[in-house]
């Protein structure tokens, strides 16, 4: 039996952790295209997910080769949207994390940082320029200000993992 | 020469791959003997495993055993270069191991 569910997520960290409480009432993510997840009943708990950005497009050859290495260590690739892909492991496997030292956590989490710096740049261009324009047409102004609330909610996003890269860059002074 | 970098500490993950990779081995195989090799203390992650693996095949520490281009799972091994690395590095451990107990104390 296949569920639908439409649901919207910014917070890539908060859609895994839905994702998760979701296979731990035993319905398990098995597709995903834009804010439309697809669930399948699973034995409660059976599964981990994570979500990852990467360098390219899930369908590029880098991207398929890493997808590949990850299949040969028991992680299922499940779905993928633009350069994000969903993956899980089954829990019986033991912890399921895909960065487990400071240097590849602080790349991976650069990468995040960067993503969120182009879209919230994006945003707040195109919101802002829109405001001035609102002094021609009110449709704008309106149009403009939507957009830069967006904008400023993914600033709040990338601000939140910067405060996490500067977490791990402190500790990296002392550790390895 | 850039001499001075390549005298720096390796890292505990390249050091276990490294030490693995005295074996032929395809990823998941040095993730297991990792874990094996640390008491489940060194764990992993399938995405630091293959970023470094990236970087010591560039740098020729390592390379992938020619084999059946069918195989499904690629299977690297150490080369001369990394036996060297390693060794190197165990010199530095024993110095540092050596000066703690010295100072410390504490025989096994």
């Amino acid at each position: 039996m296949k569920y639908v569910i439409r649901k919207a997520y910014w917070n890539y960290e908060k859609e895994e952790n839905w994702l998760n409480e979701m296979a731990s009432k035993g319905l398990a993510l098995t597709d995903y295209s834009w804010c439309r997840y697809v669930f399948e009943e699973c034995e409660k708990g059976k599964y981990i997910y994570r979500i990852e950005l990467l360098d390219n497009p899930a369908k590029h050859p880098e991207s398929n080769a890493y997808i590949k290495f990850l299949e040969g260590t028991g992680v299922e690739f499940v779905a993928s949207y633009m350069r994000w892909i969903f993956l899980r492991k089954k829990a019986s496997d033991g912890p399921f994390d895909l960065y487990s030292d400071l240097d590849s956590k602080i790349k991976y989490y650069k990468k995040i940082r960067s993503f969120w710096t182009v879209f919230s740049a994006m945003e707040l261009t195109i919101g802002l320029s829109n405001v001035l324009l609102g002094i021609i047409n009110p449709i704008n102004f309106w149009c403009g200000i939507i957009v830069t609330s967006v904008g400023l909610c993914f600033l709040s996003l990338r601000h939140n993992v910067a405060k996490k890269i500067k977490k791990l860059f402190q500790e990296k002074k002392i550790r390895e | 020469m850039p001499e001075s970098i390549e005298r720096g500490a390796l890292t505990e993950a390249v050091f276990y791959i490294l030490l693995s990779l005295f074996t032929p081995m395809h990823g998941y195989g040095i993730m297991q003997n990792v874990s094996k090799l640390s008491s489940s203390r060194v764990n992993l992650g399938a995405g630091t495993l293959y970023g470094a693996i990236n970087t010591l095949l560039e740098k020729n520490w390592i390379k992938s055993v020619d084999g059946d281009k069918n195989q499904r799972k690629k299977e690297y091994e150490i080369t001369e270069l990394g036996k060297s690395m390693v060794e190197d590095e165990i010199i530095r451990l024993q110095e540092l191991i050596d000066n703690g107990r010295k100072i410390v104390g504490g025989e096994i």
